[in-house]
């Protein structure tokens, strides 16, 4: 018998690419679904994503932008030193902050961490950055195999599933064991697709599959409200290109250059 | 430029008006970043702002040997290494740099601080090679010190500018996207004005998605002479370190490779207590008394030397 999980992190706020990773999930036989943390940040009205959450029971891990929010901090934690990506990230951050409930604030306040599974043979560890730490950038192109099975081991992990790029990629480590970033439904991949993904593992004795999968949602409906909330019209370009324009700074050079800007 | 935890800092600063009686310990809390002292203090230039006086004749320290360098990228292994640098002097001017850098790509991630000058058309085909063959990236940080010839070159040398504008256009034609690199020496105030003239600058030269990094200033080596050095009291205290994030300091999160062993971090290989160890491993198990006044900007300003905080503050 095997087992399949859906996971996702990088919300932002997008709540219509949240519901048609619930539906495509649940279509492709999930038995679970996990968000690996990030619940606003970019998009518009925000409190719209909290009720699907409960409403499918989904577990949350806590994503920076989540403990800032939660926690009434003076910005998201992603460290930029940029202006412009200072710029942008302001902007993003207050209008998310203004326009998340003091409930929903309390309930990111509480979020965990990380979260801990077995799935079949293998110990699965769920975070946001890194076991390490909230906001650590993994990324394909700087991060070493042998950091990652270091990690495995001092987290005592055979899967370790982060988020926190936006960009999914995974790797094989020794022993049967990975590491999977599993991207972002909230925004595009810096791709020039205007599809967002999420991941699919599946256990089937001790053999794992790992699937990311592209989601086609209203993208069009998203871009139509962030601009009625009068959110930047270089957030907007993103959703409709599939192209990153802001916040560049922290890609390392492979991926930057993947990317139009 | 802003500085770490500002609010945190800046209260801490209100006390410190006298050099401390005890320096505070860090301890290394993950060797993340390994560095290479690669092609020594020697370099093709001398620039008025070196915080170790690197030039065409400083043999302090030689170039490292592509031997030298595999024996600390095995070690790294075990250690869980997640970055390497390499910086000098100039490092393009080891003849063995793109045989360190093609071997160091197997392991992880390399950056590589340059003056740019010695980019020839050869050199930067060979890197692009390298960097196709491997899943890391390959970053290339080269140095700028002004937006004009006569601003660059009053601190980096005459002729500089132009030999390193020729650099930077052939790593842009390979597909490169440099990080520049420049050396904080105006005034707060015209930060806008320096960094709009560098955009301009390199758009109108045809690096159309321009990186930069602005560096604070170190006022060690021959920079002290340049600027005013630092006032007797710009050390830091235990007192600082009390809920500030020591993960900003380079002692913890670094250690560099020398031809001489490994030393606690690339701005102070010149202080006589900072060689650590033969070994990274011993390195990493030494703690470091912070009794230097560039360790009072590595305070301020936090995480200097990385190309970006890929680790953040703690949350």
């Amino acid at each position: 018998m095997s087992e399949k999980i859906a996971l996702f992190g990088g919300v932002y706020s997008n709540y219509l690419a949240l519901e048609a990773t619930i539906q495509d999930a649940g279509k492709r036989g999930a038995q679970a679904l996990y968000c690996l943390g990030d619940l606003g940040a970019f998009g518009p009205h925000p409190d719209r994503v909290f009720p699907l959450l409960r409403e499918y029971r989904i577990p949350v891990v806590q994503g920076n932008y989540d403990h800032s929010i939660g926690n009434g901090l003076d910005d998201c934690q992603c460290g930029y030193t940029d202006p412009r990506d200072n710029y942008f990230a302001r902007i993003s951050y207050r209008y998310t902050f203004a326009h998340t409930s003091e409930e929903n604030r309390r309930w990111l306040k509480q979020l965990p961490p990380t979260i801990r599974l077995q799935l079949g043979p293998f110990r699965v560890l769920l975070c946001h950055g890194s076991p390490r730490k909230m906001n650590e950038f993994l990324w394909e192109s700087t991060t070493p195999t042998h950091f990652l099975e270091k990690l495995c081991e001092d987290y005592h992990a055979d899967i370790i599933c982060a988020t926190h790029t936006g960009i999914h990629w995974q790797r094989a480590l020794s022993g049967n064991r990975r590491f999977v970033n599993v991207g972002a439904i909230g925004r595009p991949a810096n791709d020039g697709r205007t599809d967002v993904w999420y991941t699919m593992l599946t256990v089937e004795g001790d053999r794992l599959k790992v699937e990311f999968i592209p989601v086609d949602y209203d993208y069009e409906r998203l871009a139509h409200e962030m601009r009625r909330e009068g959110l930047p019209e270089e957030f907007v370009e993103t959703i409709l290109t599939g192209w990153w324009t802001t916040c560049l700074e922290v890609l390392p050079a492979k991926e930057r250059r993947r990317g139009r800007f | 430029m802003p500085a770490v935890q500002e609010s945190n800092v800046c209260s801490k600063l209100g006390n410190a008006r006298k050099k401390p009686d005890r320096f505070p310990l860090v301890r290394l809390e993950a060797l993340d970043n390994l560095w290479f002292q690669v092609s020594g203090t020697l370099c093709n230039i001398a620039c008025e702002h070196c915080f170790i006086s690197c030039s065409p004749t400083n043999h302090s320290f030689e170039f490292m040997t592509l031997e030298q360098v595999r024996g600390y990228l095995e070690e790294s292994v075990r250690l869980g290494v997640k970055e390497y640098y390499f910086t000098g002097g100039e490092p393009f001017m080891n003849r063995q740099i793109l045989d360190i850098l093609e071997l160091t790509l197997q392991y992880g991630p390399a950056t590589v601080l340059t003056n740019g000058m010695l980019l020839r058309p050869k050199v930067v085909e060979r890197l692009a090679e390298i960097e196709a063959r491997s899943i890391y990236s390959l970053e290339i940080r080269l140095s700028l010190d002004g937006y004009t010839e006569e601003m660059n070159d009053a601190i980096r040398g005459k002729g500089v500018f132009q030999k390193a504008m020729a650099g930077m256009k052939r790593l842009v034609e390979h597909g490169f996207l440099p990080i520049i690199t420049v050396a904080k020496t105006w005034d707060d105030a015209q930060d806008e004005v320096v960094l709009e003239g560098f955009l301009k600058m390199l758009r109108a030269n045809g690096y159309q998605r321009p990186r930069i990094k602005i560096l604070p200033s170190l006022r060690i080596g021959r920079e002290a002479a340049r600027s005013h050095g630092y006032q007797e009291y710009e050390y830091v205290s235990e007192e600082m370190l009390e809920g500030y994030d020591v993960n900003n300091l380079i002692c913890a999160n670094s250690r560099i490779a020398t031809s001489k062993g490994v030393y606690v971090c690339p701005i102070l290989i010149e202080a006589p207590d900072a060689w650590l160890a033969n070994s990274l491993s011993e390195s990493a198990a030494i703690g470091y008394r912070l009794r230097h006044q560039a360790c009072f900007t590595c305070y301020l300003f936090g995480s200097i030397c990385s190309n970006f905080v890929s680790v953040g503050r703690n949350v």
